[in-house]
Order: structure tokens, then C-alpha cells, then sequence
């Protein structure tokens, strides 16, 4: 192997802690007061029953929006049952849209895919797209208005409303605030502002936990204005990220990824790869990416930027920043490097760094020729980029002197989220009326007085604007399943009661635009966007920054705690979701919960073990929660994730993981210095899908990788080192079998896979996988087809990380074809390796015998037979499987055999990539390509060809169909590893 | 080859198996044919049970009573109740299967091989040790059934003529082993019952009561003793005899396949057939020593049961405890010589991973302890062999739990290692199938000879013949 294999391989077995038992999240059926109506008098009891009854009849009905809606990929002349329909829609994540492409059997949206016209999918999605589709189907989510606890109705709601607006009237609408998230939608925003105008003394304040804020301002401070930053990382040499995770976290993340990663697939000797230079505060995606990885305090990075500032001829940094040496010497090479580079590299600043550093990142790209090449600037696609905190500020001030008489709260859950120096929660009692839209009881909820369901994206008619601006239909794939309102007609209702449907509302906005063009609005339904309303890029000028004072950390032994959204259930929203909480989260692979992640070091210095709850102590508010030893993380940093430890949620939510927003407040929003940190001696059970230990030795053939020189230089090395025996190395019949057909392969790039997690929640979602619940995890049961292997070496305080997507291998002789008693698991003419599920006994044999254990076994009852609501959900071309059977990857058969339908209706070979597997359908990275391998000409032939091809554990002569690029990184040679 | 016609007991006395090599202290001088009838056959006709019988019954069918109970659960909720998952996706279920069949080896060696060498000191505990056979391996026959994950469709491993035209795949090896076991299973009943015949019948000719002799002249199929009978009897005893002597080998080679055709480090070894011959053997005479030396105590059969016949059992111990050592080497050897990283990182990590206690643990009581049963006097002092015999039984236990879970929970890929944690059902079913075995085997003290009287009969007569 190469220098930069695998060398030492350092982790200790971490022994997971005593197993607690915790009990499976079913705890109470209801939430108090959302469905049990308390004094029920005759009225109540008939209009309920009336109520019920016509619910009992419609989740037999198929729930087609009335309004025409376009379908997208075909267009059948009627639906054939069986074949499914594809719609263009988008969904919002952090307030922009991505384009998406939704599956929908006889009605029922089963699958979402990225939209491939798309600026911000181009056919990909990340997990929290996959994933919602999950929340569509909640049967935990919010299932009626409530006003003041009790069941009540949409006319009740708005006639109350219409009476508050009308007093307002007199006041110009002085009492009256509107509490949203970021707002992208044209149509909202536009429904505003003529609420704004008939209330022109109204407010509209937007908050939200993980906001941009920081970039705001910082784009202020160098610009004078709010500008978008745009990247092209497809553009750039070198790239340096300042605590930026814009590989998953940043709002065009999938864009980013896709563009990253085009400088990454499957290298030619001959090709340049791009260099990632990272310097964080706790392991991202983004850093287990990088070429040259910083663990820093965030709140060193400031001073890091300023030092780098210098190097690269910033004259807004005068002072001299003394940096500590390794520091040091990493930015005087970066530097180097950004200057050879100038005009091809980009510089990016985390949304969790002050201002300051924004500006100076600014100032960078300005003075290395960045701007305009690999960095523009445009029109914020935001409907109002304000800075949040804010905004949220002056409105807890304007309801402490009882000056709002009407809060109307559009998503979000700002009870649990706001900064708790605000005292929010304190003060939303005392508006009057106060309202709160959204798709589940949550912590706000249970403050205000009236409770309106949001609905879904799939079930509501709405726009939004992707980061670039572009702007996409929200087109509904299924009618309200509880009926739910969205917060177009809500604001409709205040402009003019009675209000009307979301249709209408979007559809005469769009019309006014269009000049009521229904080309071009069938056009929009059918592509997912209106063509042509990018934001265009905008001409800036760097004003001369005013750099504060750069803040000195406290001496030790004061640690810094950083704020960071989770990396699966996000700022808490998606709590409720199952297949969010299952996810093992990146790095750490924990599920199910949330932990405060220490570096190994720290970890030694405190004598603390995966498990040991500790406090953390911040300026008297106090904190426990478990810690996770995190290889990578700043010795002087604890990061501690958002959105865990929800007090008001589904079943699911429950009991998950620790709320660390205690420790937040509005000064510190992303990250506190002088935080201390006291073992308490309590233990917690955390559960994670990989277990930590040293791997005894380098030659076991499962990871590859080099660096890109000693690629050039002997590209043979990754061939060089397999020991995969020749196919006629055999005592048996090397030819037992024959393919005459398709032979089905896959490749997978690990130098351009990011390490996601897409693949898991697109495969989850496509085979009705199920979800398993904490204690199921912990005993090692988890059912992901595909799983996400993290791999670290090097050093515990800066290793490397490279990531594994692992699907079911398809192997040519496989072992568990042989040791299956009744014959459940066995080859196809097309060298699939099948599960035949009624075939399967149980005996469990051929996970023993697959070494690379990929197959999952349904210990109980895993699939949920029972929730009516979650039944719609699943793909009906896949069986759900029952307990007691082993089920595993099948590289997506129900789609190789839909492809094969087509293709033989039209007498023709399924052409290459014609044909996508889940995971391969959704990688933002492009890592996974699927195909025909015995067509010589086909894109994964090519790629298994390719010389950096290899099998996993390939001398074991599996033959594996699956096969791996060996990982290229890109040092500077100048650096020391 | 002696004809069987001369094994017959009152055959003529100058034909009898070499009797100049035939030890001494097989019984007790004094002992006659009326007495051997009485002593033995009252145990079952007319002797009130003993307090001590009581007890133990109680206490075995308390524990089947739990064993019905996690069955109960297992069928009900699944096999998701035991610790097993993936990558350990065998636990205690295997473990046990191959731990009773095992136990189930002592029996047949002891009868048939036994008895085609011409070892007589069988005589006084074969019947004893057949009924432990069958009922260890009735007990390790539930294991493979109640670990299906779909328990309700075994018989799909069986070759028969399905609808569909379905066949069991017949590469694999748990094919194998259900005819393996099946047929051992079989075998041994009919060895067993073949061998009961001439006691039922002494037990229904002696029989005070009118239901006993109805019952038991009904199992004796019409037994009367006449030389033709005896004639027929020896031959077929014989017949089966060979029968059963190769399955006492073929069973645990089979069972062994299980493991070494998987392609798992640890599993994956030559040496498996024969090294879990030995180990069966090994366990199952260690069983036999840890019923027999409290029984012969409680029911006073010391004068059948004789410390000589202890002795040689735990000679027999003895050597198979070596070749069972020998096993043990040998995989650490072939682990370092064959230069495999995956078979040496197996063995490291089943000597010092997080199982490595109990691997030590094993060395102590299969490898260390027995070593004991090289003084005699240890071998015949009944107490201190009874602990060794115990060391021996839970050592064999421990072994197949080191070579089913250690092998498994770190094999070829890392990233999928993982632990296994036996749950209280795990147990719970374990400590069931001892319930199982052990109520089988009380039944079987209170309703059945446990000493077989004709062959003991015949031992008198040579006994006397010898005295002549």
C-alpha cells in the first residue's frame, strides 16, 4: 500500500455503555387536547361524530387534487393502474426550494426524487427531501384546528380572526405581528405586502434557529448591501472552508456537492483534482472531505481568517495575529497555494462565523480574482433577508409592553427554538390572540390560542425561489390528508375573509405575472419552474471593512461550545421522523440521539467514556447530556447539536436526545468561549450503527485509497495491491453461470462520494425499509440496505475520514447462495443475487457467511402492518417484507424490471442510464453509476475498467458486481501530512 | 467375529468374549440374578421415589415449565427476543444445538461402539446413557427448529414432493445436518428400545399392579424369552450397534459442517469433523458422570454402578479432553501458519477481543482442570470427578459460544462488527432445554430400568462362571 494508507490505526474498542433499558418511543397515544375533545356537549358530540364519519370514508378514495395538475415524465392517457406518475414539484428546506420529482402510485406520492431541470437538484435531493415524504405520512401529526385546546373549525377560526383584524383596523394594524420563517415564495411574499399595506402599521418578523444571519451581515459589511454569494466550486483549484459545511448544510448544498465533486470522479492520471482545505470546529461532512483538515475553535477562526487575510494581501487587517504554530504553518501554505491559484479558488466562510470574518472572506475572493470567476453575486432569492435574531428581538420587546394584540405565527416553533435570553415563551401568552400554523402540536402549539394544521408541500398549492432565485410550483400530489390549511390562505383569510384555496391564491399571482399565460403556467407545472427568473448577478464593490477588535479566547482550561444544526432532524423540525432519527448521523454514527461531542484528547484529560453524561456550565445556565469521543474535534471545542430533546412531539420524537438551546443565547448564537465542562458520573445509553475499534490490520482489502500524486506516478498502485484471483482460479466450473442478457454492475466512487447519507434515506424510502427504534439499534438490528462506512486514520486529534457507501455486493460466487437450506437466496439469469422472501426460512446462515454483512434480518415485526396512514406510503412494487425474513440490496430490482417492461414494449435493450437505482438516482456526488457491465460501452463497464477499480475483500473470490474507485486525496506536497 | 448367537446370556459359558481380559469389579460379588431383578426392577415396580427424586423433578419441570414459557414468548414475538443480530446472527440457539447433540454422543458411543469392542463395563450404564442420547438430542433438536425466523415452515428442509417442485438446496450444510440428526435421533430410539424389550418384559411378568403390567406388556411387544427370541434380539441388537457406531461420528462431522464450510475466520478449518467428534465424546461422558454419580448415590446402585466404571469413563475423558487440546492448538497454529490476516486477526481477538474472558475462561475448564483425571485418585473419587465432569460440560458450552460468537462478531469487514448480548430469553431457553432433559430423564428413573437387567444378568452369570 501507499504512504497515506491506512498507517496506524489508532481507536480503542469503545465500549458502549450498560444497556439501559429504554422503552420503545410508544408511550401515550395522544397528545393531550389534539383529539380528545374534554366537555363534549350534544352539539360537539353530533358535529364530531358527522366529522368522523366522513373521514371514515376517504382514505378509500384516491386523493387526486381536483385542479389540474400536470404530469410529469409520461403522460398516459389515463392512469394505468400500476404505473406510476411522476409530478414536478419542489419542497423548501432552510426557505429555498429544490426541484422535485414525485413518484405517485394511483394517487399516493411514494417516492421523491430531484428534479434533474432543477438549478438547485439537477436530479438529486438530500435526506431532509427523502425523508419528508415520511412527514407526509405522520399519523402523529397535527389532525385539526384547535382553539384553546379544544377541537374547532376553520369558520370559527376565521370569523374570531376577522373580528381582532377589525379592531385593529382603527390601529393601522399597530397590534397585529406575522411570525414566519425565511420566505422565498413570491406569492407569500406578495400576500404580505398587501397585508402590509391594508395594516400598515403591522410587522412582519421571520425567525428561524439556523439562520443566515452572519452572512447577512457580513455581505452588509463588505458590500454595503445584502448580496447572495454565489459559488462555483466546479470552477476552483483550491478551495478553503472556514467552518462552512457547503457540502450538506449550506442551502444549495446539492448543487455544491454535485459541483465539488465533478473535480473529484474517477480521475484520469493524466487530470487535476481540486484541493479542499478545511478549517472547522467539529467534524462535518464538508471536513471529512478535505485534503488538508484544521480542527479549530470557531472562535479562532476569526483570527485565522484575519492572519490568511494578511497573507493574501488584504489591507483591511493590520495588526499582527499571532497564531498558534500549527496554524500557523497551515495558513502560510494555504496562502501559497490561494495566490498560485489566483482568479481559480474559492474561499468560504461557515453561517456560524461573525460577520467580521464574512466580510474578510469577501475581501479575499475580491483581492485573489476570485469575484466573478469562481464567486458571483445576485439578488437574494430571500423574500426579505433581515438578520433573524432581530427581528425576533423586537418582537418579544413589542409583546413585553403588551403592544401585539395579534401573533400570527406561520411554522416554525419559536417556543423552542427562540434564544432563550429573549424569553419568548415567557411573553406569548400574553398576546391576545395568537395564532400558530403548523403540521404538528409542537411547543408553540401549546402557547397560542388557536392551532391550525399546516399542510404538507405534497398536499398544498405554493411557490418558492431556489438559491439561485429560480422560482418553482409547489403542485400538490395528494388532497389535504387531515385537512390542513397553509399559510396562503391563512393570509388570504386576514386580507379578505372568508379566504380562499391555495390554487387560487397562486394561481392568480402567477397569472398577474404571466398575464394569465396558461401555457406558461402548464409549462411551469410540467418542468417544476418558471424558466429565466434566476436572480441575475450583480455588480458589488468592496467597501473598506471596519474590523472589529479581534476577541482573545479565555485561558484555559475555558472550552468553547458551538452550536450546530443536526445533522439529521435538523433544527428540531423533523424530530418526529423515523427515518431522520434512525439515520446515523455522520461521523459519529449515532441514531436516535444527540450528544455533546468531545475530542479524544479532552476526553483523556476529563476521564470521560462514550456515555458519561456531563454538565456543561455557561454563564449559570446549566446543561446535561451525554458526550461522544469525536476524533477530529477542536481539543478546546464542544459541539452540541440543535433540534434534539423535544418536549412536545410525536411518539417518535419522544425521549430522543437533549435540547442544548438552553445553553444558546442571542450574544452567542453560534458558539460561547469560557464554558467549563464537570463529569457527573451518570451514564446514558447512545446508540450508533458502526462501532469504534482499531482495525488490526492494513491489509485487510476494504478501504483504497492514495494521493493523486502517487496516482500519477504509478497509476497501476490500487491494481498492484489486489489480490482478486483470476475467475478460472477455480476447482468448481468458472462458468456456472451464463449470462446472456444484461449483467448488472455498480461502481462506486469514493472519491467522490461526500459521504451524505442520500443513498441511505433514497433506498430506505424505494424498498419499504423499516424503521427499527433506539433499542433495536443498540442490539445491532438496524435495516439500512445500504450503509455509510466511516473509516479514520491518521492521528485521533486529526485524522483523516473517508466514507464507504456499502449496498449488498451481487457477487459473482456468493457466499450465501450456497449455505441457504431451501434455496431463498440465489442467482439470476442477469447475475442479481435474489431474496426470494416466502422462500426464506430464517435460518440466518447467509448473513454468517456474507463478509461483507450487508444482509438484514427482520428479528421482529419490523414493517408497521398496523398505522393506516403509513400504508399509502410504501412502494407497491416492493414487498413488505414480514418477520423472520432476510431481506438485502437488490440493486432496485422492481426498477430493472419496469425499465425492462418498457424497454420490451418497445423492442429495444434498456439503454445505459436509462436505468437508476435509488441510491445511485439521488448521490448529489454522481459517486454511484449502475449499469449493464456486460455492455462494453457502458458507463460502469468503463468505470470498472478504470484503474482505480477494486473489490472489496476481493481476494476472498466473492467476485463482487459492486466495485469501488480507491479514494484520491489531493495533499499539498508542500504540507505535511 | 463372534456370531451373535454367543452373546446370548445362558449360552454356553466357554464362548464368552475373552474372558481372561474382562476387568473385575464390573459388580458386586455377591450380587445374584434375583437380586439384580429386585434391586433394579423395584426401583421402577414397587420403591416409593425417593425425597430426593421428588425434588429434582419438581425443580427439572419447573425449568420446562419456563423453557414452554420462552417458547411461548419466542413464538409470539420472534426471534428478535434473543441477543442475536447482525453480525452475530447465531447466539444461543446454535450454541446449545451443538452443546446437547454433543451430550448426545456418550450414549451411543458407550452402547454400540462400546459394545462391538467388547468392553463390557458398558453393561450397567448403557441403558442409562442411551436414554441421556435421546433426550439430549430431543433437546438439541428443538434449537434449529425455534431459531427459524419463520419456525412454522421447517419442514421446507425436507426433500419432499412439494407442489411447486421445490427442493432443499442441497449445498448446504443445515440440509445435511437435518438428515444427520434425524437419523441419528432414530436410530438411537429403536437401539434404545430394541435394548429395552427383555426388561419390559421382566417388568410386566413382575409387575404387582394390573395397569403396569398391561402398560408394559404392551411395550414389551409379546417378549417371552425363548432362545429364538433372544436369538433374533442379539442379532438385530447387533445390527443396530453397527448402525449407530458410525452415525456417533458422522453426527458431529456433520453438525461441524455447519461452521466449516462458512467462509468465516474461525469457522472455516479442516480440523473441525474430528475435533468435534472428540469434543462430543468429551461432553457427553461428562454428562453421563454428572447424572450417574448422584444417582448411584441416591438410589444405592453403587454395587452396578462400581468406581471402576467411573474410572474408565473418565479415562475416556481424559483422552478425548486431549484431542480436544490438540484441536485447540491447532487452530492458534494454523491461525499463525497459514499467513491469513483474517484468521489470525480471528485469533487474537478470541484470545485478548472483548470475548477473550471467556476463551480463558475455556482454557481453565476444558484444557486446565481435566488434567486433574490424570491421578487415579481423583478419578475414582466421585465427588472430585463430578466437578471435573462439570468443568468439562460447562467448558464444551463455552467452547461452541466462542466458536459460534467470537468467530462471528468480527469477521472479514470492520465497519460491521459488532457484540452480542444474551438476553434473559437467551437464557431463560437454555436453562429450559436442562429442564427438558432433566424432567425426561426423572420420568425415565421412575418409569424404566435405568440399568438394564438382562444385561447385567448375563454379567452375573459370567461373574460365577468366573468364580468356577
Amino acid at each position: 500500500m501507499n504512504a497515506s494508507s491506512p498507517e496506524k490505526l489508532w481507536r480503542s474498542l469503545a465500549e458502549l455503555a450498560n444497556p439501559l433499558e429504554f422503552r420503545a418511543s410508544r408511550h401515550a397515544e395522544f397528545n393531550s387536547g389534539d383529539s380528545e375533545p374534554h366537555k363534549v356537549n350534544r352539539r360537539d358530540f353530533l358535529r364530531l361524530m358527522g366529522a368522523s364519519l366522513a373521514l371514515a370514508g376517504l382514505p378509500a378514495c384516491t386523493r387526486q387534487p381536483i385542479e389540474r395538475i400536470v404530469p410529469y415524465v409520461k403522460q398516459p392517457e389515463e392512469l394505468v393502474p400500476g404505473n406510476p406518475l411522476f409530478y414536478a414539484t419542489s419542497m423548501t428546506w432552510r426557505g429555498f426550494a429544490t426541484g422535485l420529482v414525485v413518484e405517485s402510485h394511483e394517487g399516493h406520492p411514494t417516492k421523491i426524487e430531484g428534479n434533474p431541470d432543477h438549478p438547485a437538484s439537477r436530479g438529486a435531493t438530500n435526506v431532509f427531501h427523502q425523508a419528508s415524504l415520511l412527514d407526509l405520512y405522520d399519523p402523529d401529526r397535527s389532525q385539526g384546528i384547535t382553539g384553546n385546546g379544544e377541537p374547532d373549525t376553520w369558520e370559527n377560526f376565521v370569523s374570531v380572526l376577522s373580528d381582532k383584524l377589525d379592531s385593529q383596523g382603527a390601529k393601522k394594524g399597530a397590534g397585529l405581528r406575522i411570525l414566519t420563517e425565511t420566505i422565498t415564495s413570491p406569492t407569500l411574499l406578495n400576500q404580505l405586502q398587501l397585508l402590509l399595506k391594508k395594516y400598515p402599521e403591522a410587522t412582519w418578523h421571520q425567525f428561524e434557529p439556523v439562520n443566515r444571519d452572519c452572512v447577512i451581515e457580513g455581505s452588509r459589511m463588505a458590500f454595503g448591501e445584502m448580496v447572495e454569494t454565489h459559488y462555483y466550486f466546479d470552477r476552483a483549484n483550491i478551495i478553503v472552508s472556514l467552518d462552512a459545511d457547503f457540502l450538506y448544510g449550506h442551502p444549495n448544498s446539492i448543487r455544491y456537492a454535485r459541483d465539488f465533486s465533478a473535480r473529484r470522479r474517477a480521475p484520469q492520471p493524466g487530470a487535476e483534482m481540486n484541493r479542499l482545505y478545511v478549517g472547522e470546529s467539529s467534524p462535518s461532512v464538508t471536513g471529512t472531505n478535505a485534503d488538508h483538515r484544521l480542527p479549530i475553535c470557531a472562535g479562532e477562526i476569526d483570527g485565522l481568517t484575519r492572519a490568511l487575510a494578511q497573507r493574501v494581501g488584504v489591507d483591511a487587517v493590520s495588526e499582527h495575529i499571532g497564531l498558534p504554530p500549527d496554524q500557523q504553518e497551515w495558513v502560510g501554505a494555504l496562502a501559497v497555494d490561494l495566490l498560485e491559484n489566483r482568479g481559480a479558488s474559492i474561499v468560504v466562510a461557515g453561517e456560524n462565523q461573525p460577520s467580521a470574518v464574512h466580510a474578510l472572506v469577501h475581501a479575499i475572493n475580491h483581492t485573489l480574482g476570485n469575484a466573478g470567476q469562481t464567486v458571483t453575486y445576485a439578488e437574494t432569492a430571500e423574500a426579505q433577508a433581515i438578520n433573524q435574531n432581530e427581528s425576533l428581538r423586537s418582537l418579544v420587546r413589542a409583546l413585553k409592553i403588551n403592544a401585539v394584540d395579534i401573533l400570527v405565527t406561520l411554522g416554525g416553533n419559536p417556543v423552542f427554538t427562540a434564544p432563550p435570553d429573549f424569553g419568548f415563551a415567557e411573553y406569548l401568552p400574553k398576546v391576545k390572540l395568537s395564532v400558530h400554523l403548523s403540521a404538528d402540536v409542537n411547543e408553540t402549539s401549546k402557547l397560542c390560542n388557536w392551532h391550525i394544521p399546516l399542510n404538507h408541500y405534497l398536499e398544498s398549492w405554493g411557490d418558492a425561489r431556489s438559491f439561485d432565485g429560480t422560482a418553482s410550483i409547489v403542485q400538490p400530489l395528494i388532497l389535504p390528508l387531515y385537512g390542513g390549511k397553509s399559510a396562503h390562505e391563512i393570509l388570504d383569510a386576514m386580507i379578505l375573509a372568508p379566504g380562499r384555496g391555495d390554487y387560487e391564491i397562486v394561481r392568480e399571482f402567477w397569472d398577474m405575472k404571466s398575464n394569465g399565460d396558461e401555457l406558461k403556467w402548464r409549462r411551469a407545472l410540467h418542468d417544476g419552474l418558471f424558466e429565466g427568473t434566476s436572480a441575475s448577478s450583480k455588480k458589488v464593490t468592496l467597501q473598506a471593512i471596519n474590523l472589529p477588535p479581534l476577541n482573545q479566547r479565555l485561558a484555559e482550561p475555558a472550552l468553547e461550545i458551538t452550536f450546530r444544526p443536526d445533522p439529521t432532524i435538523f433544527d428540531g423540525r423533523f424530530a418526529n421522523n423515523g427515518w431522520l432519527q434512525e439515520l446515523p448521523k455522520p461521523v459519529t454514527k449515532l441514531a436516535w440521539d444527540n450528544a455533546a461531542l468531545i475530542s479524544p484528547n479532552l476526553a483523556a484529560r476529563k476521564q470521560l467514556e462514550n456515555g458519561d453524561i456531563v454538565e456543561i456550565g455557561h454563564e449559570g445556565r446549566r446543561l446535561r447530556l451525554p458526550v461522544w469521543i469525536t476524533p477530529g474535534q477542536p481539543d478546546r471545542s464542544v459541539a452540541l447539536h440543535l433540534g434534539n430533546g423535544r418536549r412536545t412531539v410525536g411518539n417518535v420524537g419522544r425521549r430522543a436526545g437533549f435540547d442544548v438551546n438552553i445553553l444558546r443565547n442571542s450574544e452567542a448564537w453560534w458558539f460561547a468561549d469560557g464554558v467549563e465542562i464537570r463529569k457527573t458520573g451518570a451514564k446514558y445509553q447512545l446508540v450508533t450503527t458502526q462501532t469504534q475499534h482499531v482495525i488490526d490490520s492494513e491489509d485487510r482489502q476494504i478501504f483504497r485509497e492514495g494521493t493523486l500524486t502517487a496516482f500519477q506516478n504509478d497509476p497501476e498502485f490500487v491494481r498492484k495491491n489486489s489480490e482478486s484471483p483470476a475467475a478460472s482460479n477455480t476447482l468448481f466450473q468458472p462458468q456456472e453461470y451464463h449470462y446472456d442478457g444484461y449483467r448488472w454492475g455498480m461502481s462506486i466512487d469514493l472519491t467522490a462520494c461526500i459521504g451524505c447519507n442520500a443513498c441511505i434515506l433514497a433506498c430506505q424510502s424505494e424498498n419499504n425499509i423499516p424503521v427499527v427504534g433506539k433499542d433495536q439499534v443498540a442490539r445491532g438490528r438496524v435495516m439500512h440496505w445500504i450503509r455509510l462506512d466511516t473509516y479514520f486514520s491518521g492521528s485521533a486529534a486529526n485524522p483523516e475520514m473517508k466514507h464507504q457507501p456499502v449496498p449488498c455486493m451481487q457477487c459473482e460466487n456468493a457466499p450465501c447462495e450456497l449455505v441457504c437450506p431451501v434455496g431463498a437466496t440465489l442467482h439470476d439469469k442477469e447475475g442479481l443475487n435474489l431474496q426470494v422472501y416466502n422462500r426464506c426460512v430464517g435460518t440466518r446462515y447467509c448473513s454468517n457467511n456474507c463478509p461483507y454483512k450487508v444482509r438484514r434480518f427482520n428479528f421482529y415485526q419490523y414493517a408497521d402492518y398496523e398505522t393506516p396512514s403509513l400504508k399509502p406510503m410504501w412502494n407497491p412494487n416492493v414487498t413488505v417484507r414480514s418477520r423472520g425474513v432476510m431481506e438485502k440490496c437488490t440493486y432496485c430490482i422492481q426498477r430493472i424490471s419496469m425499465a425492462r417492461i418498457n424497454s420490451e414494449e418497445q423492442n429495444r435493450k434498456i439503454s445505459d442510464g436509462e436505468l437508476k437505482t435509488a441510491c445511485q438516482q439521488v448521490c448529489p456526488a454522481q459517486a454511484i453509476v449502475f449499469g449493464d457491465i456486460g455492455n462494453p460501452d457502458s458507463k460502469v463497464s468503463k468505470l470498472k475498467r478504470h484503474k482505480l477499480s477494486f473489490s472489496m475483500l476481493g481476494e476472498l473470490n466473492t467476485r463482487p458486481r459492486t466495485t469501488y474507485l480507491a479514494k484520491l486525496r489531493n495533499p499539498n506536497p508542500k504540507m505535511s501530512a | 467375529m463372534i456370531p451373535a448367537s454367543q452373546t446370548v446370556a445362558g449360552a454356553k459359558p466357554g464362548d464368552m468374549v475373552l474372558p481372561e481380559k474382562r476387568p473385575k469389579g464390573l459388580i458386586a460379588p455377591k450380587e445374584t440374578f434375583e437380586s439384580v431383578t429386585e434391586d433394579i426392577g423395584s426401583i421402577v415396580l414397587t420403591q416409593k421415589s425417593p425425597r430426593a427424586w421428588w425434588f429434582g423433578a419438581a425443580v427439572a419441570f419447573a425449568l420446562l415449565m419456563l423453557l414452554l414459557c420462552s417458547i411461548s414468548w419466542l413464538l409470539y414475538r420472534g426471534v428478535g427476543i434473543w441477543g442475536i443480530n447482525i453480525p452475530v446472527a447465531w447466539g444461543f440457539a446454535i450454541v446449545n444445538f451443538v452443546w446437547w447433540i454433543g451430550i448426545g454422543h456418550a450414549g451411543t458411543f458407550i452402547s454400540a461402539i462400546l459394545l462391538l469392542v467388547h468392553q463390557q463395563w458398558r453393561t450397567s450404564i448403557n441403558r442409562f446413557t442411551e436414554a441421556m442420547t435421546l433426550f439430549a438430542v430431543a433437546c438439541a433438536g428443538l434449537f434449529p427448529l425455534l431459531h427459524l425466523g419463520r419456525p412454522f415452515v421447517f419442514f421446507w428442509l425436507l426433500p419432499y414432493p412439494d407442489t411447486m417442485g421445490l427442493w432443499p438446496q442441497f449445498r448446504s450444510p443445515l440440509v445435511w445436518d437435518v438428515f444427520a440428526v434425524s437419523t441419528y435421533f432414530a436410530v438411537s430410539l429403536i437401539f434404545w428400545y430394541a435394548g429395552l424389550i427383555p426388561d419390559l418384559a421382566t417388568l410386566r411378568d413382575r409387575a404387582p399392579k394390573r395397569a403396569q403390567k398391561i402398560i408394559y406388556g404392551m411395550m414389551a411387544l409379546g417378549w417371552r424369552g425363548s432362545a429364538v427370541h433372544w436369538q433374533n434380539h442379539q442379532s438385530a441388537y447387533l445390527l443396530l450397534a453397527g448402525l449407530a457406531a458410525p452415525l456417533v461420528l458422522s453426527v458431529h462431522s456433520v453438525v461441524s459442517f455447519d461452521f466449516s464450510v462458512a467462509m468465516v475466520p474461525g469457522w472455516h478449518s479442516t480440523i473441525f469433523p474430528p475435533y468435534f467428534v472428540a469434543g462430543a465424546i468429551y461432553s457427553g461422558f461428562a454428562m453421563v458422570l454428572n447424572i450417574v454419580i448422584p444417582i448411584r448415590k441416591i438410589y444405592r446402585l453403587e454395587k452396578f454402578i462400581t468406581l471402576r466404571h467411573l474410572n474408565y469413563m473418565a479415562v475416556v475423558m481424559l483422552a478425548t479432553g486431549m484431542m480436544v487440546s490438540y484441536g485447540y492448538v491447532m487452530e492458534a497454529f494454523m491461525a499463525w501458519y497459514s499467513g491469513d490476516i483474517f484468521e489470525q486477526s480471528m485469533m487474537a481477538n478470541r484470545a485478548f477481543g472483548p470475548y477473550g474472558w471467556i476463551f480463558w475462561a475455556l482454557m481453565v475448564l476444558n484444557v486446565i482442570l481435566p488434567q486433574a483425571l490424570w491421578s487415579k485418585r481423583i478419578r475414582t473419587n466421585p465427588l472430585a470427578l463430578f466437578l471435573v465432569a462439570l468443568s468439562i460440560n460447562i467448558g464444551m458450552w463455552v467452547e461452541r459460544f466462542v466458536i459460534v460468537i467470537t468467530s462471528l462478531h468480527r469477521d472479514f469487514t470492520p465497519s460491521a462488527w459488532g457484540m452480542y448480548r444474551p438476553t434473559f430469553w437467551d437464557w431463560s431457553t437454555l436453562f429450559g432445554s436442562m429442564g427438558l432433559f432433566a424432567t425426561l430423564l426423572f420420568l425415565f428413573i421412575r418409569f424404566l430400568p435405568m440399568i438394564s437387567i438382562s444385561e447385567v444378568r448375563k454379567l452375573v452369570s459370567e461373574e460365577k462362571e468366573a468364580q468356577i
